[in-house]
């Protein structure tokens, strides 16, 4: 799953789309995620990094990530594959 | 050393609502009840849990029997019992000085037993039986009748009885607010009272001790108790001309809204209920500047009921599940639902976190643990995403929550009291299914 190429992320924590004109907001580490999934990190990469760097065990990652993953869906941020 | 993890979350900006974080408020969790930790009750009472605050109910009492105290000279508060009839808060309400106001045979022996003199339990209500008025004529208590029915019945009951029935009328009227409340007592504006007024001082065999109205629940306007107050003073006034007879008190029931937040209303009751001064000005100012003698003025009976015990009373609970609908709503299935909040069906009740505080939150719907689609908590609440086994605490629950709760897929949770000294006491323990069972009866064929 690639992002949508007319995101713009700054580094405050905020996502502006440009083909909707909609905004969002992000918490630090939903932000960080997010960049990763911007730079073509793939998820196991990205989960490795998230538990080397947070006191969070795998199963809670797996949980909270689905559902962050299902939000960026919902809101339409990924590419039509 | 690893960082602490919080869970990604992502949110859309909505038009007009501040879009930075820090602009808007954090939400405060609320980590504890009078000082004693929601995790430490929740550990060693479990969740759900109710949680009532015997300092709160003490200093609301106090509040409002000061607010009327000063503004008129006889001032006397009746504990509605249906809004609450734990015997602990009935207890702490007699210890204040408290009568009782009962509307059920039931609930006139549970006075009894608290100790309440029969001369100061207030029998209100539309079904008192046979039984129960013989109990009560015989016991002096104050018989406020609801229709001409019951007045008859009385006056039958006043012929063998070996004492005088003490009685009282509910009169119903037009205060300028909907809905009007005709359903119970005689009418005011039709004659009504005034007729059934004139029946008991001409049988003789009733004393009329009072006048009583009850306008509604939830009143927003302190000016509907002012009108009200003035059809009551007048029925006395004429009542005292007319049969040289001064009724002791006029009661004015209850009704005084309390500081949840009406489902739909745009601002919050905190900012919207009036205080207790506001009724009491209206109150005392009408039966002050009415006709009645000012050398005899009636006791005031004040019967206010969700205004006294909504902000006591607490429900802790937890965290079942996360879950997205279907249309991207986030929800929160909690172990909490309308079989212990009959109230949700009315307010937008505060719900808080137990820890963590966060100015990320999201639009959810919180749900409760019942298999049916009306367990609905909160349809829509701007929340921080908890997590599977995060406590949290709803606010402003003691009013009608424990009476009119419902026995339905889940045995009710255990009720404490914290008492003035931080010390918790389980004043209603949590039913097992033995409880369920204790009145069930099984055929003999069916064995
Ligand atoms: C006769 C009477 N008195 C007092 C009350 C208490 O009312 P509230 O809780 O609105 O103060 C009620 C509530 O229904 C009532 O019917």
């Amino acid at each position: 799953m690639e992002l949508r190429k007319n995101l713009a992320i700054s580094d405050t924590g905020f996502v502006f789309d440009a083909a909707t004109g909609e905004s969002f907001s992000l918490n630090p580490i939903g932000l960080e995620i997010l960049n990763y999934l911007k730079n073509g990190l793939k998820d196991e990469e990205i989960r490795q990094k998230v538990l080397d760097k947070y006191d969070v065990d795998e199963s809670t990652f797996d949980l909270v990530y689905f559902d962050f993953i299902r939000t960026l869906q919902h809101f339409d941020l990924f590419e039509k594959s | 050393m690893k960082l602490p993890f919080e869970r990604p979350l992502i949110k859309k900006i909505e038009a007009g609502i501040p879009s930075k974080f820090g602009m808007k408020p954090t939400l405060k969790p609320i980590d504890n009840i009078d000082g004693v930790p929601v995790s430490d009750l929740i550990e060693k009472y479990g969740s759900p849990l109710y949680v009532l605050s015997e300092q709160t109910i003490r200093e609301t009492y106090r509040e409002a029997k000061q607010a009327f105290e000063t503004r008129y000279p006889k001032v006397q508060f009746a504990w509605s019992y249906k809004t609450n009839y734990l015997n602990a808060v009935c207890k702490i309400f007699h210890q204040e000085g408290s009568w009782a106001e009962v509307v059920s045979g039931m609930e006139y022996d549970k006075a009894l037993q608290n100790g309440v003199k029969g001369s100061q339990i207030i029998f209100n209500g539309p079904s008192k039986s046979r039984e129960d008025l013989v109990k009560a004529i015989d016991n002096d208590s104050l018989i406020h009748i609801d229709h001409f029915d019951e007045l008859f019945l009385v006056l039958e009951l006043a012929q063998t009885s070996a004492k005088k029935p003490k009685v009282a009328i509910r009169v119903n009227m037009d205060t300028g607010i909907y809905p009007k409340w005709d359903r119970f007592g005689f009418n005011y504006e039709n004659g009504e009272a005034w007729e059934a007024l004139n029946r008991i001082m001409l049988s003789g065999k009733l004393e009329l001790v009072g006048l009583h109205t009850h306008i509604g629940t939830y009143i927003m306007t302190p000016d509907a108790y002012r009108v009200a107050a003035t059809k009551l003073a007048d029925l006395a006034y004429n009542v005292e001309r007319k049969f040289k007879h001064n009724v002791r008190y006029i009661d004015m029931g209850g009704g005084f809204a309390s500081k949840n937040t009406l489902k739909g209303a745009y601002h919050t009751g905190i900012d919207t209920s009036p205080t207790f001064e506001e009724y009491a000005e209206a109150i005392s100012g009408a039966l002050i500047s009415s006709n009645l003698n000012p050398d005899q003025l009636p006791v005031l009976i004040l019967e206010t009921g969700r205004a006294l015990i909504d902000d006591a009373g607490y429900i802790l609970g937890t965290v079942i599940a996360n879950k997205r609908l279907s249309d991207g709503r986030r929800s929160l299935i909690v172990d909490v639902g309308v079989n212990l909040l009959f109230t949700s069906f009315w307010y937008e009740h505060e719900i808080y976190p137990a820890k963590g505080e966060t100015q990320f939150t999201e639009d959810t719907t919180i749900y409760g643990p019942l298999c049916m689609n009306i367990d609905v908590i909160r349809a829509a609440i701007d929340f921080p995403v908890l997590k599977q086994g995060d406590q949290f605490v709803i606010k402003r629950v003691g009013a009608y929550n424990t009476t009119q709760w419902m026995q339905f897929i889940h045995n009710r949770p255990a009720i404490v009291l914290i008492d003035e000294n931080g010390e918790s006491h389980i004043v209603r323990e949590h039913e097992t299914l033995d409880t369920l069972l204790e009145n069930e009866r099984l055929p003999e064929h069916l064995k």
